[in-house]
């Protein structure tokens, strides 16, 4: 008895002080997995909230907060230091940004890449980055001269194994004798396993390498062992001005405003996005000249068909491994097939890590 | 060439100084940190507020900086009998990490069944598997002359991929999309939360006891007294003929058993499964809060809250003031330092001499 009421006394104390410090004026909180400067997937979170702060909507951040307990305590402070909007950017933000936002009705969540939308306040999105990788392969393809790609693969998650499957599709495509060789990494960020990586497969006889991983040192590898290369996440034409082909870019900024603009309006939903070539949440970064130009315009236009949606990263027939049809002629895989793939294509070597 | 300065060790240290030199190090680092804020282009006092007042003006954030500071003052508790005897185990986060390795892997066995005796099997495991990882640098060094140094850093590393591989592949969730993490542990695996709607959990009751335990060890019992004379002078305690390969073993063990104790109070703590960020290196941590704590077990607690709150500062200072959260390792790191300096201008006199040229000849 005397233990439930001191319970309750202590709840109470600890809700009161929420509500003194809720504020009149909107602010977004964003939490970030890395550093800011990673020049991959945090800075490019990071760009799209200078956007938001451009369109004169006040925010802040928390940078390289790890993915285990201590998440939950930075989105619950940010929750209850007046934050209305918060961005949790990394799928490990996915349960601790429903479990904040069940104590906190008021406050909406917009968590990337994950699948769990708990409470009527949390939304989920994602980029189709794998439309990109269709044009990286088209690239691929055509640039190899021994027919092999070298891929850094961070999980084998459904996002990783996509990226990996598209990439391949398309370079078949074009160069029906491709073989994609992939290191596992196991982490999102570690630029001296990713730089050993990048060396290994270029061992391995491949002259063309991307990486689903966050960090510079894949593409300065390559640029050290006179290698073709990709930038991922950001433009990173900068550190390899001569190896890298194109970027991957992901462009969080028109969503982020858009979505800070309606908390703001009192207009936000919860919805489920995922945005691709299409709405430009993913982009393409500069063409390499030494693609040839009519390489260029090739690319250009597909990547036109890919967003008009004339052109689908996964057009059948498609087989896996082991030679089983996964997509049959003429169909397009549908996207709950595409959010839970779990296995190689045809031409892909190697197994899925178990 | 005739040394300008000279460093003379001194006889007569006060003990009252070597228990306040702490205090003198948390002043200098709160001094240069507010320094380091003033070049920032913050304001130092407001900064400084935000970073140690703010986190814990209320009831949520002292729950916070406690439960931040239960894993670090466990670890830095069985440290202080592995350092108090000369043992240098530099791998308590593997211990850990082994010990949430084998307590989680008993939480999954129970993952779709409740009752009340799961959670104390749970922490039992997690205890021995931190006390088996210890034993194998202890016993490497007993039997085989190794540098327990090196050897508890590298088992870190073993321990951390051994993880990597279970959540990835074995134990990864079914149902989870091949994400690297564990199920959900079911509720009985689960650390009681003490309040409602805070995370502070049961988890601090075995700090506290870890606390009294090791008090008594250390000073009310024969083996307490054979760690210190070890750690006082080697050859001492072997002409007094203790056994030191036991006792070896022994602070090893403690020292494991609490890492892992650590562990499993994260994983069935605030976590609830196993993935790949159980730990913010807490194990390497606690290695500054033992020290700074003076390897006595209520000046661990203390340094454990301390160094706890730079934590809990930093994402505050960041989330008000957008200061950049890599000063919460700045702070350690000077807490450290100054420790080290002001340990070192303690027990080593500074004389610059006045050179004369008959005093060139010494």
């Amino acid at each position: 008895m005397y233990k439930n009421f001191f319970r309750y006394l202590i709840s109470a104390i600890f809700l009161l002080g929420f509500s003194v410090n809720s504020n009149a004026d909107f602010k977004v909180g964003f939490v970030y997995v890395g550093p800011t400067g990673d020049h991959g997937w945090t800075f490019q979170h990071h760009e799209g909230r200078n956007a938001v702060e451009a369109a004169g909507i006040k925010t802040t951040f928390v940078e390289s907060v790890p993915e285990g307990a201590d998440a939950e305590r930075v989105i619950r402070q940010l929750a209850q230091s007046g934050h209305d909007l918060i961005f949790t950017t990394s799928f490990g933000y996915m349960d601790p940004t429903n479990k904040v936002a069940k104590d906190f009705p008021n406050v909406k969540f917009e968590h990337a890449t994950g699948y769990k939308r708990e409470h009527s306040n949390v939304s989920t999105y994602s980029a189709r980055f794998y439309e990109g990788r269709t044009l990286l392969g088209h690239i691929a393809g055509k640039m190899t001269k021994t027919n092999t790609i070298g891929y850094i693969a961070s999980f084998p998650i459904p996002e990783v194994i996509r990226g990996i499957n598209a990439m391949t599709l398309a370079a078949q495509k074009v160069n029906p004798n491709i073989k994609t060789k992939i290191v596992w990494v196991f982490t999102w960020y570690d630029p001296g396993k990713e730089a050993e990586a990048a060396q290994a497969l270029i061992d391995q006889g491949a002259d063309v390498i991307m990486q689903h991983t966050d960090s510079t040192a894949p593409v300065q590898t390559a640029e050290k062992a006179g290698v073709w290369s990709f930038g991922q996440a950001s433009d990173m034409q900068r550190f390899a001005p001569k190896s890298i082909l194109t970027s991957i870019i992901d462009d969080w900024a028109p969503y982020y405003v858009e979505r800070a603009i309606a908390a703001r309006d009192g207009t936000w939903n919860q919805q489920d996005t995922w945005h691709g070539l299409k709405e430009g949440m993913v982009a393409m970064g500069p063409y390499n000249s030494a693609m040839g130009a009519d390489l260029v315009k090739e690319v250009e236009q597909l990547q036109k068909d890919l967003a008009s949606g004339k052109v689908h990263s996964f057009t059948g027939p498609i087989y896996d491994q082991k030679g089983n049809i996964l997509v049959a002629e003429g169909k397009v895989a549908d996207d709950g097939m595409l959010a839970g793939m779990s296995v190689y294509v045809k031409g892909v070597e190697g197994d899925i890590p178990k | 060439m005739v040394p300008l300065i000279k460093i003379e060790k001194r006889n007569d240290v006060p003990m009252a100084l070597y228990f306040f030199t702490p205090f003198i190090a948390i002043i200098l680092t709160i001094l240069g940190g507010g320094i380091i804020f003033y070049i920032l282009g913050f304001n130092p006092i407001e900064a400084l507020k935000f970073y140690f007042i703010t986190p814990i003006s209320n009831l949520y954030g002292l729950s916070e900086l406690l439960l931040k500071a239960t894993p670090l003052c466990l670890i830095a508790i069985g440290l202080s009998f592995c350092f108090k005897s000369n043992n240098w185990n530099i791998g308590a986060e593997g211990q850990l990490t082994f010990g949430a390795i084998v307590g989680g892997g008993v939480a999954l066995l129970f993952y779709n069944q409740e009752g009340f005796y799961i959670l104390p099997l749970v922490i039992l495991a997690g205890a021995i598997g931190g006390m088996i990882f210890a034993l194998i640098p202890a016993i490497l060094k007993t039997y085989f002359n190794t540098n327990e140094i090196l050897v508890s850093l590298m088992l870190v590393y073993v321990s951390k991929l051994l993880l990597d591989y279970l959540v990835v592949g074995p134990w990864s969730n079914p149902e989870g999309f091949n994400f690297p993490e564990t199920r959900q542990f079911s509720d009985s695996s689960r650390m009681p939360l003490l309040f409602e709607g805070l995370r502070i959990h049961a988890g601090i009751f075995l700090a506290l006891a870890a606390v009294m335990l090791s008090w008594f060890i250390l000073y009310k019992t024969y083996l307490g007294f054979q760690i210190k004379v070890s750690g006082l002078s080697l050859k001492t305690a072997k002409y007094a003929g203790f056994k030191g390969k036991t006792m070896i073993l022994v602070v090893f063990m403690i020292s494991g058993a609490c890492a892992g104790l650590a562990g499993v109070g994260e994983i069935t703590g605030p976590i609830g499964q196993l993935h790949r960020m159980i730990s913010p290196d807490y194990g390497f941590t606690a290695i500054i809060v033992a020290f700074l704590g003076r390897l006595n077990p209520f000046g661990i607690i203390f340094a454990s809250l301390v160094v706890a709150l730079t934590y809990l500062g930093a994402e505050t200072a960041q989330i008000f003031l957008q200061i950049p959260k890599y000063t919460g390792q700045v702070f350690q790191g000077m807490i450290l330092f100054f420790l080290l300096a002001s340990d070192y201008l303690l027990f080593f006199k500074v004389k610059i001499l006045n050179l004369k040229k008959n005093e060139l000849r010494h």
